[in-house]
């Protein structure tokens, strides 16, 4: 690696401090005052609009299957997110998922 | 408030978060053995755990500065992947923006993909706790996965090695969030916002990492939005 061990801690540092900020600002500078309807209507969807979005690319082009689309993982997502969603229960829906991954890749 | 019901909210938190053990300590693992072998030394590797505390941005990191990369480059991406933390900063701040700053400031720092998606899913069920009693829940989610990110960096980068190549490890974090995902399509505003955040993500991504995601948020919240502006809630 071409970099000094100064090069290295200022990465961290900057990173460290810019990622507080990230995480700081909204709940640190508009602290208990009401944000406008609209933006609030929007932010009411945020889990939804970035965690599928976070792991629809990890289902679909899994790395550890060579980048293919592999029928095991999308079944066992599949299986994941339709328990889920039906029992209305996180680790319904996680143990659902794991069984499917399991009992898929002892099988094939 | 009593002290019994903001403990018994941690440590509901505290439950809800023990599954993400299995992905957090393995991704340390990798993390720790990743960075040396980039040739980080150990106290920059768990260094960078600890101020940063964020598991793709310090891959996206590492990976860009074994490329020989500038760090202006490595810190750029790094911190673009970090921003949808913006949105989950925005998110909470309904719920617990009323907490003390010191709070505030300890759940700034520990808002991870994690602690949000588990803190929002449960704040969504129960809007009417008190924020302290949130605070706590929120606490709890990452009481245990904080310090074994840490500790897992730590041991990566001490022992090195490769971690056993098992389809449950590298699979578990995204059946875990789409566990938590399936509870919240409770209308067909979240559901409208799930499939359009999947898919604008998969059309961009190619962008630079980071990059396509916030877009695809921004594009999904707004479909999610506007559906509600129009059926009502």
């Amino acid at each position: 690696m071409s970099h000094s061990a100064t090069e290295i801690w200022a990465i961290i540092a900057v990173l460290g401090v810019g990622t507080f900020l990230i995480r700081f600002s909204f709940l640190g500078l508009v602290g208990a005052r009401r944000m406008p309807d609209w933006l609030l209507r929007h932010l009411r969807y945020t889990p939804v609009a970035v965690l599928p979005g976070l792991v629809a690319p990890l289902v679909a082009w899994p790395d550890a299957a060579g980048g293919d689309t592999d029928p095991v993982r999308l079944a066992a997502a599949l299986a994941t997110l339709a328990v889920a969603f039906w029992r209305k229960n996180v680790l319904w829906g996680a143990l659902a998922g794991a069984t499917t991954l399991e009992a898929l890749n002892w099988m094939f | 408030m009593s002290l019994a019901t903001g403990k018994s909210a941690f440590l509901e938190g505290l439950i809800s978060g023990v599954p993400f053990l299995f992905v957090a300590g393995p991704f340390a693992f990798l993390f720790g053995v990743v960075a040396v072998e980039t040739g980080l030394d150990i106290p920059q590797s768990v260094g960078m755990s600890l101020v940063v505390i964020a598991g793709a941005a310090q891959f996206t990191a590492v990976q860009l500065l074994s490329e020989a990369a500038s760090i202006w480059v490595a810190m750029a991406a790094a911190l673009a992947v970090n921003l949808r933390m913006a949105m989950y900063s925005a998110s909470l701040q309904p719920h617990l923006g009323s907490a003390p700053l010191w709070q505030r400031v300890i759940v700034s720092y520990l808002n991870f993909d994690i602690s949000y998606a588990l803190g929002i899913a449960h704040f969504d069920e129960r809007p009417e706790r008190p924020v302290n009693q949130k605070v706590a829940y929120f606490l709890g989610t990452i009481a245990l996965t904080a310090p074994f990110w840490v500790i897992g960096t730590l041991i990566g980068a001490a022992v090195g090695g490769a971690l056993p190549d098992n389809a449950l490890i590298d699979f578990a974090m995204p059946i875990l969030f789409l566990a938590i995902v399936g509870p919240m399509l409770k209308t067909l505003a979240h559901l409208a916002a799930a499939v359009s955040s999947a898919f604008a993500a998969m059309l961009l991504f190619w962008l630079p990492t980071g990059i396509g995601l916030l877009i695809a948020a921004a594009i999904a919240m707004a479909v999610g939005a506007e559906i509600e502006r129009r059926r009502g809630r």
